[in-house]
């Protein structure tokens, strides 16, 4: 398959946090279309990897292409990509002094042009996707968890993304609101939106993804399709990794 | 293995327990509170009568100051010499314009509470200091021009703690902005500066403002008193107001600089639309404390020869004719800067509330 396909490519990417090296090698291409979950222990730099993505972290050696464009470290190409690059955090990271319908309107007025009206019409049509429409005029600290989250990943969902980014979104909320927040990442990867998921939901990762990825150490450790990955896992580290995790 | 069955909720229990209640719990509660609530009814009722006696009851109000006979307060000394203390030495024909800039200025801070539209309230910000500064000064549309010299009294203060406040806000948020860059000489400047005023004393500044600032220019440029003044005041407010804006930008998660940048905005729109809003918020209750301290300095502008409503006591207390009326004078004063303090303080407390979205 050519470069062009890719929808993501990451070619032996490297990043040090001083001296400490965080990312060795990094080589992953993502189709348009693909949905892929990255697991592993905690440290084993599957954040930073996306997070590298749209540029929240920088990596000092290796070459990321985003939709056919090389990205640089370089304000323009940065925006650029950053447009195209939705993401979701552990935290929510809404903007607590902005209602609901605010969060979701600011990036499609500032960043993409888009006259008020339009861009409100779209934020409650995503609102209503996520099944949240009548809490827009909220302010975030007045939701759950659960409902602060979907509200994120509408935030994401209004400028439109080729990719969505998700970095642990379901690991700070209590147990209960963990499958509403599942349930619409669920509903999104059926559109064929390109997804790159970092979570420990594996129930998720066997319903959805399409490859999962296991990092350890800062490398990529083991990938394969869902069913191969948690029935037949082939090196030592996944094996004890899917122990811990499924063992209770 | 127990179920139990659903509870509805209750009504919560009634605090109000009537004053009986109140007193004992909280004036009362324990011998120790009982003895200071005591010594503190005692001590204002020894204060407090001779107080109000001095200040009101045995006040004089009106009357020529050979007719006093009463021991209380002289108020016909405020009374003969209230309007120096206002307008310092601004012609008496012309005080009409002080006081609508006055009116104006209520209006101005009403306009800004209650407009929601964000491009009017900033064109009304644009606009109302040249209407105030068309107003005073005059020279234009056939009004008399009234010279900086002439200007003093409670006018000069005002005027002085508001062109501080106002214009070092901006320039304190552009060093606190610069003192977090990541662009070294940027940073450097900034702190550099920060540092510099923040180390020296306001006096200094304002002798440095009137004194060595003219140096710089070549004769020809006579440099207005008050605006030399204004300039020091403002750039040694602005190093105050960067470092407490300084402490809310700390104070804002790197998760929400992340989130606008993952969204796309780029710095500035970041920095206006998502961090300083929530930043300023946090620093409120620092600003109008700063804002406070400013407003109370601006009686050093006497040592560089502008009279403010301070100076203009100590003056008129030295008039051969009212010698002696020191107390009246200085109470006064000292009522009319507890009153703007208080107000600021209120002021601030509601725009607390009024952004407030935890709730």
């Amino acid at each position: 398959m050519s470069e062009q396909e890719f929808m993501i490519t990451m070619k032996n990417v490297n990043k040090w946090y001083g001296d400490f090296h965080v990312l060795k090698d990094i080589n992953l291409n993502i189709k348009k279309g693909e949905k892929v979950v990255i697991c592993g222990p905690s440290g084993s730099g599957k954040s930073t990897t996306i997070r590298c993505l749209n540029h929240l972290e920088k990596f000092q050696q290796g070459q990321i292409n985003i939709n056919g464009t090389e990205l640089i470290d370089d304000v323009k190409v940065v925006r650029e990509i950053r447009s195209q690059v939705g993401m979701v955090f552990q935290h929510f990271n809404l903007f607590p002094h902005l209602s609901v319908l605010e969060n979701l309107v600011l990036a499609p007025i500032w960043v993409h042009n888009k006259p008020r009206a339009e861009a409100l019409k779209t934020a409650m049509y995503y609102l209503e996707r996520v099944k949240i429409a009548d809490q827009a005029h909220k302010y975030p600290n007045q939701l759950s968890g659960g409902q602060q989250q979907r509200v994120a990943i509408a935030r994401c969902l209004c400028i439109n993304p080729e990719i969505m980014l998700f970095d642990e979104p379901t690991s700070a909320l209590d147990p209960e609101m963990v499958s509403e927040v599942l349930d619409v990442m669920v509903e999104l990867a059926d559109e064929g939106i390109t997804m790159i998921c970092v979570t420990h939901e594996m129930g998720f990762a066997k319903k959805v993804a399409d490859r999962v990825i296991f990092m350890d150490a800062g490398q990529v450790i083991e990938e394969n399709e869902p069913h191969e990955f948690f029935d037949n896992p082939q090196s030592d580290r996944l094996k004890l990794f899917l122990d811990q995790i499924l063992s209770h | 293995m127990a179920v139990y069955t659903f509870k509805e909720a209750k009504a919560a229990p009634s605090t109000s327990k009537g004053v009986l209640f109140w007193l004992r719990e909280n004036l009362f509660s324990d011998i120790k509170n009982s003895v200071l609530t005591l010594l503190g009814i005692y001590i204002v009722y020894i204060m407090l009568p001779p107080l109000l006696d001095w200040m009101i009851f045995d006040a004089t109000w009106s009357g020529t100051k050979e007719e006093i006979v009463k021991s209380g307060a002289r108020w016909i000394f405020i009374v003969e010499k209230f309007d120096q203390f206002i307008y310092g030495f601004y012609p008496e024909a012309e005080h009409w314009r002080p006081n609508l800039v006055a009116f104006i200025s209520i209006a101005f801070l009403f306009s800004m509470k209650l407009i929601p539209n964000i491009k009017v309230k900033i064109g009304i910000m644009l606009i109302y200091p040249i209407i105030c500064f068309v107003l005073i000064s005059g020279g234009w549309f056939g009004l008399e021009e009234v010279p900086t010299e002439k200007w003093g009294g409670l006018m000069l203060t005002i005027l002085v703690a508001a062109v501080g406040i106002i214009a070092s806000f901006p320039i304190g948020i552009v060093l606190a902005l610069g003192r977090q860059s990541d662009m070294p000489i940027l940073k450097t400047l900034c702190v550099g500066f920060i540092e510099f005023v923040r180390g020296v004393p306001l006096i200094t500044i304002l002798f440095m403002a009137s004194v060595v600032l003219p140096l710089f220019f070549s004769d020809g440029i006579d440099f207005d008193k008050l605006l030399r003044a204004l300039i020091g005041i403002t750039l040694f407010q602005a190093a105050y107001i960067a470092e407490v804006i300084r402490g809310g930008l700390q104070a804002i998660p790197k998760g929400q600089y992340e989130a606008g940048e993952s969204l796309g905005l780029s710095y500035w729109q970041g920095m206006i639309l998502i961090i300083l809003p929530q930043a300023l918020k946090i620093s409120i209750p620092n600003l109008v404390g700063s804002f406070i301290s400013l407003f109370k300095d601006t009686t050093l502008v006497l040592i560089i020869g502008l009279f403010d409503v301070l100076a203009m006591v100590t003056l008129t207390t030295s008039d051969s004719n009212w010698l002696g009326f020191e107390i009246e004078g200085y109470v006064f004063v000292t009522m009319i800067y507890w009153v703007f303090c208080f107000s600021m303080s209120q002021y601030s407390k509601s725009v607390e509330r009024k952004y407030n979205t935890e709730h």
